[in-house]
């Protein structure tokens, strides 16, 4: 059952081949087997499962259906769950239970999805390797020395070792495109706005973006459907109308303007994950693409840009845990400065304070012009290089990542290293596009990214364009070993 | 030496709004501790403020009244600092681009002239909730009913030259901001809060003395009082070679005095910067439009209007004018009656009543209508000016309207000039020696004495015959 996408998943329960309730004990199981070595789930809810896959199945008999009735998923702990733990990874929310759902964990729940559980993060989102959890660090299925990519690490190791037909990520900075990269599964960043943020927990609110890990690109559509809409709880999501994002899965590529920006091609970019990259762009230009090298100049300014944009977002998102209405709290504090400092030295584990300690510093008087306006700027000179691809392009393709999956400690000591296997994904954030990754061609075992940039609300023709590809490759059916 | 002193108010107006600016919690004063916060309010992970734009209104209607330059785009930021009653570890405020603009209004000084005050800034921000120190036995209690209030901060320019003048600026944003309906202007419920910028310069000195900022003032009496004493405090000690350093003083009214809350160096660094979560306020010219459209009479103008249309002194009309309210009130009581009348009813009876019973205008158990219902009786002549007032009584102890005790009460005045007749001929038979009396008295004394009579009439009436006519006839039977 589990080696089924999504829509075979719900095309098998419509025929009654197996019921919600099966299905969803068999990925209990295998959790329950697998999972001690991946640790892709922080929290897993059984009962809970087994009472929604029942609902769903009633719901079924009953003729209300929609494509997700019975599908079991997993959240990234970052998304709140009516009265499930929901920690962020981090020790500072270990004893946090959210008293509320996060919009599209409602609106899936409404659709007759069922949660398993609640997948493992980097801590508040800031990692790219996953090792920054309080829970552990996940290791990726493919390769349990290396790890999974973060911060989505746990949602996309639990794709990929099928211990959950898709699941739901968050995107920063990269953080669903690097860790389908390296777990070779399909995600998608939707455009800033498509995805209600409410209840999902925030670490840069300008660049958050919830979005799909699926199997494939079809997969990942069914669920967008679900998720994508306004939501009057989130001023900052768009009141855009949401398409059938399965509608145009198949239409033809003819003629569509494929842009390779010049820079994400540079010496950083690992030989072999360049040749399977290249190696994807054939598949399109057989299938009709034209293709055209585009440069967006500002690209190595991308990164610094981002970690003074999403640090100082940080360091004022996280005042809240202060020890005083929710969360971890040290034992006996002395005055309220000492409650302060203990609860969120104590709380938060080391990534999380070096950044809440360069947000702050960026922000404070005297520093804010140099850094944080400026940064301001460079992220609308950012925007501007890709407005201006976009007006000879129809989608911007090169790799998600510059290398496979590093192995775990690899890179734990030099943050700065660490911060530049996001050098290819950044940029989109600061742009508010929608960016994706799909598999491509692996190398030494081990998977890459094909990572491709649409234009605002564009996400259909990147569904489409994923799923024209996937049509044509395997890539995203192979399945790490033992699965 | 000669001092000269500057001040610069901080005025916060929590607006009138049902729910809270970000969210859709209850406002209301007095509820049960943190009964009105909910998941927003409480700061809690992945929740986020959606901006409500009747706070918008209100402040479009105070940039209105002051004639501000309005912020047609402005942008909310957050107010960085760890205080355990601001529950996200930092304030939704406006910084760099704040909804209402320069401004300004006009306060009568004491010697009668008037001054214009400039008004920097009103920017919206959310308020805090409270601490509470007592009954937690040496912990505190955190109350967040009033986190994410709407408040309405207006700055003044240092413009303000003494504790009189400032007492005047904030009565006058009291009042505007209470005829606009925006703001309750409750003092003690904290709903109009003031915080004064005090300095002190040597007379003609153009460089201005380093300022210190007093909180926690919450009457006007007390306002006048901190800063009196505060600005005290600083001559002396620049007088016996001390300085004044730049901090927040809190005003004790128990102790009366001020005291040091926090020095510069000990002042936060508030980091703001745009807050992401919400878009910035943009206001469209139907927007504008209807909010202006609500705008009501304003103080300046309806005390014009009263001088100029209904003939009151300009001091009454004041007077009248000082609230809403009471403005309101006098004008539903005089219509199709004698405006000074009217003046002198609500002026005198009226205030004195609710005064002592410590009542506001908008509790008065007599209605506007019910006093003009009176004052029509009044104008009509059929009650007398000191029946009014028993009936008045009557009314304000709930038996009804006027009509209705005049009727109850046989109260109606005697104006059948047949009936006084028989009543004056009644009283002359009966006290022949009186008559007697007045005719052979001096004429210049005869006036006074005709009161005796006035009042043995008066009396046998039972206080309904008509004065005027009694005294007429009393002269025609005694000349």
């Amino acid at each position: 059952m589990h080696t089924h996408t999504v829509s075979e998943l719900a095309a098998a329960l419509a025929a009654g081949e197996f019921s919600s309730v099966e299905l969803t004990q068999h990925y209990l199981d295998r959790i329950a087997s697998l999972d001690g070595e991946i640790n892709s789930y922080i929290t897993v809810t059984p009962e809970a499962a087994l009472a929604q896959a029942k609902q769903a199945d009633e719901r079924r008999a009953q003729g209300e259906v929609t494509p997700l009735t019975g599908i079991p998923l997993a959240y990234k702990d970052i998304f709140c769950t009516d009265g499930v733990k929901t920690s962020c990874a981090s020790r500072m929310l270990d004893n946090f239970t959210a008293p509320y759902n996060a919009t599209v964990v409602q609106r899936l729940a409404d659709a007759g999805a069922v949660m398993l559980g609640k997948t493992n993060m980097d801590e508040y989102a800031m990692g790219s390797s996953n090792e920054n959890s309080y829970y552990g660090c996940v290791h990726n299925p493919w390769d349990k020395e290396r790890v999974p990519g973060g911060s989505s690490g746990g949602s996309a190791a639990a794709v990929a070792a099928r211990l959950c037909a898709a699941a739901l990520g968050t995107d920063t900075g990269g953080s669903i495109r690097q860790p389908a990269a390296f777990t070779g599964i399909t995600g998608i960043k939707p455009t800033y706005g498509r995805v209600s943020r409410y209840g999902m927990i925030a670490f840069a609110s300008s660049l958050d973006q919830g979005g799909p890990m699926a199997a494939s690109a079809e997969d990942a559509a069914m669920l967008l459907n679900t998720m994508a809409g306004f939501d009057e709880r989130d001023s900052t999501s768009a009141n855009e109308a949401v398409p059938d994002y399965t509608a145009d899965l198949n239409n033809s590529l003819q003629g569509l303007r494929i842009g390779l920006p010049k820079e994400y091609f540079d010496e950083g970019l690992d030989v072999d994950v360049r040749a399977s990259v290249e190696q994807a762009i054939n598949v399109y230009r057989a299938l009709g693409a034209e293709i055209k090298e585009v440069s967006l100049p500002n690209t190595n300014l991308a990164v610094a840009t981002y970690y003074v944009v999403a640090n100082a977002e940080c360091s004022s998102n996280l005042s809240r845990y202060d020890g005083v209405r929710f969360g971890h709290r040290c034992d006996d504090p002395a005055n309220l400065e000492d409650l302060y400092e203990r609860s969120r030295s104590e709380g938060f584990g080391n990534e999380v304070k070096r950044r809440i300690m360069v947000g702050t510093y960026v922000l404070s008087a005297g520093y804010y012009d140099a850094y944080y306006l400026k940064a301001q700027k460079l992220r609308h000179l950012i925007s501007d290089d890709f407005s201006k691809v976009f007006e000879e392009v129809d989608v911007i393709m090169g790799p998600t990542t510059p290398t496979t999956a590093f192995k775990i400690g690899e890179k734990v000591d030099d943050p700065v290293a660490m911060y530049l296997s996001d050098v290819y994904t950044v940029a989109c954030n600061m742009a508010g596009l929608p960016g994706m990754s799909i598999p491509a061609a692996p190398v030494n075992g081990l998977p890459v990214g094909l990572q491709m940039i649409g234009n605002y609300f564009d996400e259909a023709r990147l569904l489409n364009v994923a799923h024209q590809f996937q049509q044509q490759t395997d890539w995203h059916r192979q399945m790490p070993a033992g699965v | 030496m000669q001092w000269e002193t500057v001040i610069g108010l901080e005025i916060h107006a929590q607006l009138a709004t049902k729910t809270k600016i970000f969210s859709g919690a209850s406002t209301a004063f007095g509820s049960e501790p943190n009964t009105q916060a909910c998941l927003v309010s409480l700061g809690m992970p992945g929740v986020l403020p959606v901006f409500n734009r009747e706070a918008a209104k209100m402040a479009v209607k105070f940039s209105s009244a002051i004639g501000a330059e309005l912020g047609r785009r402005s942008v909310f930021a957050r107010k960085n600092y760890f205080y355990p009653d601001l529950p996200k570890g930092y304030q939704i405020s406006q910084f760099e681009l704040p909804i209402v603009g320069m401004g300004k209004v006009e306060i009568v000084q004491e010697n009668g002239d008037v001054k214009v005050v400039g008004v920097t800034r009103a920017h919206l921000e959310e308020d805090a909730g409270k601490s509470l120190h007592e009954n937690f036995h040496g912990m505190t209690g955190i109350d967040l009913n009033r986190a994410g209030i709407p408040l309405l901060e207006i700055v003044s320019e240092p413009d303000i030259r003494s504790a009189k003048e400032a007492v005047a600026y904030a009565r006058k944003i009291h009042q505007i901001v209470r005829y606009l309906g925006i703001c309750d202007g409750n003092m003690q419920e904290g709903s109009f809060r003031c915080d004064a910028n005090v300095s002190v310069r040597p007379m003609g000195q153009e460089k201005l003395g380093t300022r210190a900022e007093l909180k926690n003032i919450n009457s006007f009496r007390f306002l006048e009082r901190a800063i009196n004493i505060e600005v005290d405090r600083q001559i002396d000690l620049i007088e016996s070679g001390g300085e004044v350093v730049q901090e927040t003083r809190l005003y004790d009214s128990v102790k009366d005095e001020t005291r040091s809350m926090r020095s510069k160096e000990e002042a936060n660094d508030y980091r703001y910067f745009p807050d992401p979560d919400l878009l910035p306020v943009e206001l469209d010219d139907d927007f504008i439009a209807d909010a202006v459209a609500e705008i009501p009479e304003l103080p300046d103008a309806r005390c014009k209007r009263f001088v100029d249309e209904l003939g009151l002194s300009l001091q009454d009309a004041g007077v009248l004018t000082s609230s809403r309210e009471m403005a309101d009130y006098f004008e539903t009581a005089s219509v199709g009656n004698d405006a000074k009348i009217a003046a002198n009813w609500v002026m005198g009876e009226v205030s004195a009543v609710l005064n002592k019973q410590g009542l506001d205008i908008a509790d008065c158990p007599v209605s506007a209508e019910m006093l003009g219902g009176m004052l029509k009786r009044i104008g009509d002549n059929t009650i007398s000016g000191k029946i009014a007032k028993d009936v008045f009584e009557a009314m304000w102890n709930g038996e009804g309207s006027a009509d209705e005790i005049i009727e109850a009460r046989g109260l109606k005045q005697i104006t059948d000039s047949g009936a006084i007749e028989a009543i004056v001929d009644e009283v002359l038979a009966a006290n022949g020696k009186q008559v007697e009396n007045y005719r052979n008295a001096d004429p210049d004394k005869q006036p006074k004495m005709l009161g005796f009579f006035v009042g043995q009439v008066m009396k046998a009436s039972q206080g309904k015959a008509n004065p005027q006519q009694v005294n007429a006839l009393l002269k025609e039977r005694l000349g």
